[in-house]
């Protein structure tokens, strides 16, 4: 049994605070719904939790199993057990799956055995083999690159898993099968799970056992999967609120314009 | 020949010795280049083999610009291919600066007035060989001036590829002045691969002028690897309608290399296209200079020239010089051009990273993929192995940052 524990989180970008006192426990097996309005700080959340650049942390806390990540490089926290489906996977020009999942450290699966598993969770969800050789998310639509991104989550077995709006930009096949994918892995391994997301189609097949309102930079209400299913009726108008962010002193030079 | 050195030495000693204030020498170390330093030599010394993954079609081994080995596949040779000294072959005289004649420099003239043994690789019409042409030179002694020279006539409807392997011992402050001219008759398709190798204590100075005719194809490649400076100047001059180059190169310099790449693209004639692709990595404390120029003459009408230079900075010491150039004297053409110098994409890094990769390994895999869209395209694949291998070991010592194998 595993334990994700976020505590107090503060970060900020280019001096503007995003996150505001993030609380957050995720243990193995369960799957944790984030839901939000666009700019309530979802997506920071993944980043600053994955050590994207750009982020300055202000304050609190985010361990596996004691294991403090905010501070340690993005790989060290891979193999920690973290691992990141971004909403917008990265083209890297000339290396393949393959290549960057052999570098990996974040698997305990030897070089010689990955592409055999690369190979299965292909098969798994419906993604052709032929784009393990190539290079990564270069020409791949956005539902290839859905399912890269749930591939390799397959293959690198992590104990934590933020998935940043994976049902975007993907077809009701692809939905079904990548979202499939993931709840077997949390019965399979005891994946935890972290789903970010508007909308709450991508839970006909991944089941969440809890739903976090995000708003404001923080989990401003948590309840059972029926909150999922009253969001879409009622929208997030009650939780948006309108208050202005607060502004940090100094501003981060090296933060990313893009976040 | 005799007459030919004369005539080359005379031709020199009317020649501007080059400077840095002349515009094509801008960014180089030219200043520092002091000739009396160096002087000719022919001797023995060991050369590295060639790893290459075929059989080639002939090999010629050179020391110091002089051929110690010729072998040619007899199969070749019975198809009346010419491979090896040039003065063993009857029109090797006339051959012999058919295509740098029209393009000479100080340098070029330096290497015609002292060239000891000349290459010739001549393809006979209509003669295809679908393995590669080996072309080896090493040069050794402190202070040695080596001038090696390539002469390649492919007649019409030929098809050959070539490797041409400059080498040097490690250590040995010493000045090479290649020069390969490639004559593509109408029809004739030549693939060519130099890769530079030299020790970083060397000076390169290398000219590769071709000429193609109708309907011809060059594919002219560079690796440039080693050299203390080394610069390699390019022209492709398209005089056959339909004439067509792929020009590329790849580059890696690090600690306190210098390389330099001066291209031309000369579209003489209508309906001629050339691609080029120049894509270089740069570490440590060295430097990279690019000038390329795209010319399309006024007959040549239905040009389509491209012309793409990119470089990959592995660090706040590194400097790279990107500048390309159009000149355009017909209204029917296309043509574009593009160049960039940046450090390595941090989106790029953190996914690599995000995935358990470690820094340094995550900067090695994004390096190599930059450079792997040349390696992918260069027209000698049996020599694509070793050269990767190669840049996988300078790309290591240069990414080698010291970061994370904790």
């Amino acid at each position: 049994m595993s334990e994700l524990v976020v505590e107090g989180l503060r970060a900020s970008v280019q001096g503007k605070v995003i996150l505001d006192g993030v609380d957050l426990v995720v243990r193995s097996g369960e799957v944790h719904a984030i839901m939000g309005p666009n700019g309530s700080g979802k997506s920071t959340l993944s980043h600053v939790l994955a050590g994207r650049p750009g982020y300055a942390v202000l304050g609190g806390s985010a361990t596996i199993d004691g294991v403090e990540l905010l501070g340690l490089p993005a790989w060290k926290r891979a193999e920690a057990g973290l691992f990141l489906a971004m909403q917008y996977p990265t083209e890297v020009p000339g290396v393949a799956v393959k290549d960057m999942l052999t570098a990996s450290r974040a698997t305990d699966t030897d070089s010689d055995s990955i592409y055999a598993r690369m190979e299965a969770e292909a098969e798994r969800i419906g993604f052709s083999a032929k784009f393990l050789d190539r290079p990564l998310n270069v020409d791949l639509s956005g539902g290839e690159k859905k399912r890269n991104e749930t591939l390799q989550l397959g293959v690198l077995k992590p104990k934590f898993a933020i998935l940043d709006e994976l049902d975007s930009g993907l077809d009701v096949d692809a939905l079904r099968m990548v979202s499939r994918r993931v709840e077997e892995e949390t019965k399979e391994s005891g994946l935890g799970v972290i789903a970010i997301t508007h909308y709450s189609r991508l839970f006909d097949e991944l089941q969440p056992d809890v739903v976090h309102i995000f708003a404001r930079g923080r989990i401003v209400e948590t309840g059972g999967p029926k909150l999922a299913d009253e969001l879409e009726d009622t929208g997030y108008e009650k939780w948006a609120g309108t208050d202005k962010p607060e502004v940090v002193a100094t501003a981060d030079p090296f933060a990313d314009p893009l976040a | 020949m005799v007459e030919r050195r004369v005539a080359a030495a005379r031709a020199l000693s009317e020649t501007e010795v080059p400077t840095t204030a002349l515009e094509e020498w801008r960014y180089s170390p030219i200043d520092k280049l002091d000739l009396s330093r160096y002087s000719p030599v022919s001797g023995l010394a060991d050369p590295p083999m060639v790893q290459l993954h075929v059989e080639p079609a002939a090999i010629v081994r050179m020391v110091n610009g002089g051929i110690v080995m010729v072998e040619v596949d007899g199969e070749v040779a019975a198809k009346g291919v010419h491979v090896g000294s040039l003065f063993d072959h009857e029109d090797g005289r006339q051959l012999i600066g058919s295509v740098a004649d029209g393009a000479a420099d100080y340098f070029t003239r330096l290497n015609d007035s002292f060239a000891p043994d000349p290459v010739l690789v001549h393809v006979p019409r209509g003669v295809v060989i679908d393995r590669p042409i080996v072309i080896t030179n090493h040069s050794a002694g402190e202070g040695s001036a080596v001038f090696p020279r390539l002469v390649v006539r492919i007649e019409e409807g030929a098809s050959a590829t070539i490797l041409d392997r400059q080498t040097s011992d490690d250590n040995h402050d010493l000045l090479v002045c290649p020069v390969a001219e490639f004559d593509l008759a109408d029809g004739a398709q030549l693939g060519y691969l130099n890769v530079q190798q030299l020790s970083e204590s060397a000076w390169q100075i290398a000219s590769q002028l071709s000429r193609v005719g109708k309907q011809a194809t060059i594919t002219a490649a560079t690796a440039g690897l080693g050299g203390a400076y080394a610069r390699t100047r390019a022209d492709t001059r398209l005089v056959g309608r339909g004439a067509h180059g792929n020009l590329q190169a790849l580059y890696f310099g690090d600690r306190d290399q210098s390389l330099d790449f001066r291209t031309f693209q000369d579209h003489v004639a209508p309906d001629t296209s050339s691609n080029l692709l120049y894509k270089g990595v740069i570490g440590g404390r060295s430097r990279s200079v690019y000038t390329g120029l795209i010319r399309v003459r006024p007959g040549a009408r239905g040009t389509n020239a491209y012309q793409t230079n990119r470089n990959l900075k592995l660090g706040p010491d590194a400097w790279a010089e990107s500048v390309p150039n159009l000149e355009i004297e017909n209204n029917d053409v296309k043509c574009s051009h593009a160049s960039s110098v940046s450090p390595v994409d941090e989106d790029q890094r953190f996914y690599l990273e995000s995935r358990g990769v470690t820094t340094a390994d995550a900067e090695r895999l994004i390096v190599g993929g930059f450079l792997d869209e040349v390696l992918q395209a260069l027209p000698v694949a049996a020599a694509v192995p070793s050269l990767k291998a190669a840049l996988a070991a300078r790309i290591a010592e240069a990414t080698d940052g010291g970061d994370d194998n904790v």
